[in-house]
């Protein structure tokens, strides 16, 4: 699937988007694999009652499952308007 | 119901004068629009604004829809831009058209307070001596429930 980046988490991690095989079945399943990555994901992983996850853009939550997910993005809480 | 998502731009003057013209139903249009303001501290030189395409729009028509649906409107209006903006230029519009102005102007506070939470943007702002994200506020989530 594609994993998406926006705002300081991209900072962080350093990356817009990737693609990332993975048989996680829930969004914080994949936080947990991506984390166990290396240290920036590890960082910008840390707190995530400061992070916000899209499934197939759509806003949902960490224990949403992943199957036939296509798109998965994080980010801080939005500042629109 | 018209949504909006560029880098360009918008004519508020325009916008504002051409929106629900058509209409000889609505006998209220309320309209605001968000301006990039200057750093309290330190001069700011650039809000930069960061957005999900492919989300964006389909997060703003929904949001949009809901107040169509909510407040019986004759009409919506919803730009949004995103890139990089200077002190004084304008980040947004929406503009609601009801009978009446108590359903006008509160679908306007309503597309305002989920825009701002719940619209994937995010800002960035660069001053002369310093560059950070701006933080949700506790406040804009809680200006939620009311709604």
């Amino acid at each position: 699937m594609d994993v998406l980046y926006f705002a300081w988490v991209r900072e962080r991690i350093g990356l817009p988007r990737e693609r990332v095989e993975t048989d996680a079945a829930t969004v914080s399943d994949l936080v947990t694999e991506l984390s166990a990555r290396e240290d920036r994901y590890a960082a910008a992983f840390a707190d995530l009652s400061a992070l916000r996850v899209a499934v197939d853009q759509e806003l949902t939550d960490f224990d949403a499952p992943l199957a036939g997910a296509r798109e998965v993005a994080f980010f801080p809480p939005m500042t629109g308007g | 119901m018209r949504v909006v998502v560029q880098e360009a731009p918008f004519d508020f003057g325009a916008e504002a004068e051409a929106f629900a013209s058509a209409r000889t139903d609505m006998g209220a249009v309320v309209t605001f629009t968000g301006v990039v303001r200057d750093l309290a501290g330190d001069r700011l030189d650039a809000m930069e604004i960061e957005h999900y395409p492919g989300m964006t729009q389909k997060a703003l028509e929904a949001i949009a829809d809901e107040a169509i649906r909510r407040w019986s409107l004759g009409d919506a209006l919803v730009i949004h831009r995103f890139g990089r903006l200077t002190p004084g230029e304008r980040i947004m519009m929406v503009a609601t058209a009801a009978p009446h102005r108590k359903d006008a102007f509160e679908a306007a506070e309503f597309l305002m307070d989920y825009l701002k939470s719940r619209a994937p943007f995010w800002k960035k702002e660069h001053g002369t001596d310093s560059a950070g994200w701006v933080a949700a506020k506790d406040e804009d989530e809680a200006a939620l429930d009311r709604w």
